[in-house]
């Protein structure tokens, strides 16, 4: 098992014809997932081959989110249209009642998120997860976005983090013990699926032990996530932030990476979760160590 | 991207926002004639994109054309927080009745849009939260309805507005809403929104952050880029479109995805420790999926920092290929050798994840001088920290 995306999980690609699409479709398939097609309006019908190791795939091309649904039964669509044409492509598998929604697109409008979140809210049929984010990959399973399908195997921890590398290097250094879902949530200002909503999912999967989370400096959403932790999960977590030594008021990157003042600075963040009894390690390396001590002491 | 008041003024009035647009100049002696336009009697203010300009000296009265040069003299070249002052706004005075606060902004914990206002304005509202939290009105915002006039009311309601001002402060709120949807920001902050003698009211300062996500809804914003950043390497940088950002340390750092690099910031400083207190020298993100080319941009520009002694490259390929990295090290010292400026600064470089084998064996069959590659992210730290302290 895992959370939001399993074995059983039917993927369609918003954006499969474009370059970043097609690619990681390729990737995607090669990992094991099982995409059932694209949506591209302009070329409905036509078919396209994706070639890895083990043969070709060839997938269909549907008109619309509607219209992939009904003829494949897919239940996840990965988003990888440009930004400019995003929030339409959100709205419509919204609209087309898309159970899990992963919007890899960097770069778009905080205003178009804060659009389609409120439309999925509304609707109440869809999570969403990002946008700017890596995807979920449920190692051994099937992989959304575009997490390195190879990094690790499956196994019982579970992780939520804001950035993709980050991700990628936590999964490396624990690769032997492995994950049942990784969730990069991205780090804009608005996102689909927060680190509470994964923590929440991963208290409730039988199939994780441990939670690691991963957080960057800016706003304060692992404050509120350490409050959370303490009142509502039982399973250990070990955490990570990102940016220590980071100086105040320069952006570095992600538009959530700010600090101003001094709430969303790492320490800040570091001292609330350790308030909320989650071990904090201050680098990469440290955490991967404190999560192997859980898993071993467990 | 954050504005300075004089822009953040420019887009209210595309709005229809009261407000006083006055003088901008960059020589004191412009502010003269600027006054005697402007009535004589003027503040000059600050142009710099920091918060706290009074307290810092930035903003001052003067009673005449004559007083307005040498306050603009003053204030001109000032430093504020970092920021050196380029130009200064000639505003007239104004007949000050009662200041106010109001703020548009995106509420990342509600994921949707938050209102702050007060009646206690012209104060920092951080001070009026802490003392005073009756006094400051939170309104969330359903982006699904917007701000339509019943939720400028209830705005108007909440914060308190005098009975006298509500009609046109519920104007005022409505097209503040138009400048925060309409220009794509983030935060519209209006600090102090007065109420003048007359009983108008009026914008009297303004602060606008607008999204960069956004700028292909807005060719015209892209006047407001800053074309002058602060440091030559970071206007290099910019030009390039690569993510830089100059600290003060010796050890350059390259990585790929803003994460992994303010890791590697702090893995680095953590490792200087030990060798006196060497730091990173920069942040620079090379994204995702970074090809031979934006590797060689971003090593010319870390190894034209004077400060750096030594240079930690840290990639973990997720979409970028270590292979593509390595080719992108390599044709760097070429193109750096071809220059006549070959590379003096030794290289600590550490590869995982997407080609990373293909990367390691590009760059140990190229052997070029002073690059070191070191499987683990600490260890890697740790020899670049040490390099850039026996230098």
């Amino acid at each position: 098992m895992a959370i939001f995306l399993t074995s059983e999980s039917k993927i369609i690609v918003q954006g499969m014809t474009g370059s970043e699409g097609a690619k990681h479709t390729a990737r995607m398939l090669a990992a094991g997932s099982n995409i059932v097609g694209g949506v591209n309006a302009r070329k409905a019908g036509e078919k396209v081959d994706f070639d890895t190791d083990t043969g070709t795939t060839t997938l269909p091309v549907f008109g619309t989110v509607a219209e992939a649904m009904a003829a494949t039964g897919a239940d996840v669509s990965v988003v990888f249209v440009p930004p400019k044409f995003t929030k339409d492509a959100v709205i419509e598998a919204i609209d087309a009642g898309m159970p899990l929604i992963v919007v890899i697109t960097e770069g778009v409008p905080v205003h178009d998120t804060a659009a389609f979140f409120a439309h999925a809210q509304a609707a109440g049929t869809s999570r969403i997860i990002g946008p700017n984010c890596p995807g979920i990959a449920s190692p051994g399973q099937s992989n959304a976005g575009i997490i390195p399908a190879d990094i690790s195997e499956g196994g019982r921890i579970g992780l939520v983090s804001k950035s993709g590398t980050l991700t990628y290097q936590l999964m490396y250094e624990l690769r032997d013990i492995g994950f049942s879902t990784s969730v990069g949530i991205g780090g804009d200002p608005i996102i689909g699926t927060t680190h509470i909503d994964a923590l929440q999912a991963f208290e409730d999967d039988p199939h994780t032990d441990a939670i690691i989370m991963v957080g960057e400096i800016g706003g304060d959403a692992e404050e509120r996530a350490a409050d959370y932790i303490k009142a509502n999960l039982s399973k250990p977590v070990v955490g990570y932030v990102a940016g220590f030594t980071a100086p105040e008021g320069k952006t570095m990157g992600h538009a959530g990476a700010i600090v101003s003042g001094s709430s969303g600075t790492a320490e800040a963040k570091k001292q609330a979760l350790e308030a909320a009894g989650v071990k904090v390690g201050k680098t990469p390396s440290e955490t991967a160590r404190l999560m192997r001590q859980v898993i071993q002491g467990a | 991207m954050d504005l300075m008041e004089f822009q953040a003024k420019e887009l209210f009035a595309k709005h229809d926002v009261p407000v006083t647009l006055g003088i901008v100049v960059e020589a004191p002696e412009d502010a003269g004639p600027a006054a005697e336009k402007l009535g004589g009697r003027v503040v000059v203010k600050a142009q710099v994109k920091a918060g706290g300009r009074g307290k810092a000296g930035g903003v001052k009265l003067a009673e005449g054309p004559q007083e307005a040069v040498a306050r603009a003299g003053d204030i001109l070249g000032m430093d504020i927080k970092g920021h050196t002052v380029g130009q200064v706004l000639i505003a007239p005075t104004a007949d000050i009745g009662q200041e106010y606060y109001f703020s548009f902004l995106v509420d990342r914990g509600a994921r949707g849009y938050l209102c702050i206002a007060s009646v206690e304005g012209g104060v920092e509202i951080e001070e009026v939260a802490r003392t005073n939290p009756e006094a400051v009105a939170k309104v969330s915002i359903d982006p699904h309805v917007g701000v339509d006039e019943a939720k400028a009311r209830e705005i108007v309601a909440a914060t308190g507005f005098p009975a006298e001002v509500a009609d046109e402060a519920v104007g005022v709120v409505l097209r503040l809403w138009q400048v925060f949807i309409g220009e794509d920001a983030s935060l519209v902050e209006v600090n102090p929104l007065v109420r003048l003698g007359d009983g108008r009211l009026e914008a009297l300062d303004g602060k606008v952050t607008l999204d960069a996500n956004a700028g292909f809804r807005h060719p015209d914003h892209a006047k407001y880029e800053d074309s002058a950043a602060g440091d030559p390497l970071e206007a290099a940088a910019k030009a390039k479109d690569l993510n830089y950002v100059k600290l003060d340390g010796a050890v350059g750092i390259i990585g790929n995805g803003a994460g992994l690099v303010m890791s590697t910031l702090d893995v680095v400083a953590y490792a200087g420790e030990a060798f006196g207190g060497v730091a990173p020298a920069n942040f620079l993100d090379i994204g995702g999926g970074a090809s031979a080319e934006v590797m060689a941009n971003g090593l010319e520009i870390v190894l034209g920092d004077a400060d750096v002694r030594s240079v930690f490259v840290n990639v973990f390929g997720g979409i970028t290929s270590c292979d593509a990295v390595a080719d992108g090290i390599v044709s760097a010292f070429a193109l750096l050798a071809q220059r006549g400026e070959p590379v003096d600064k030794p290289l600590v470089v550490r590869l995982d994840g997407n080609n990373a084998e293909q990367g390691r064996r590009i760059l140990d069959e190229a052997d070029l001088p002073g690059v070191e590659r070191v499987d683990t992210m600490d260890g890697a730290a740790k020899r670049a920290a040490e390099l850039a302290a026996a230098k």
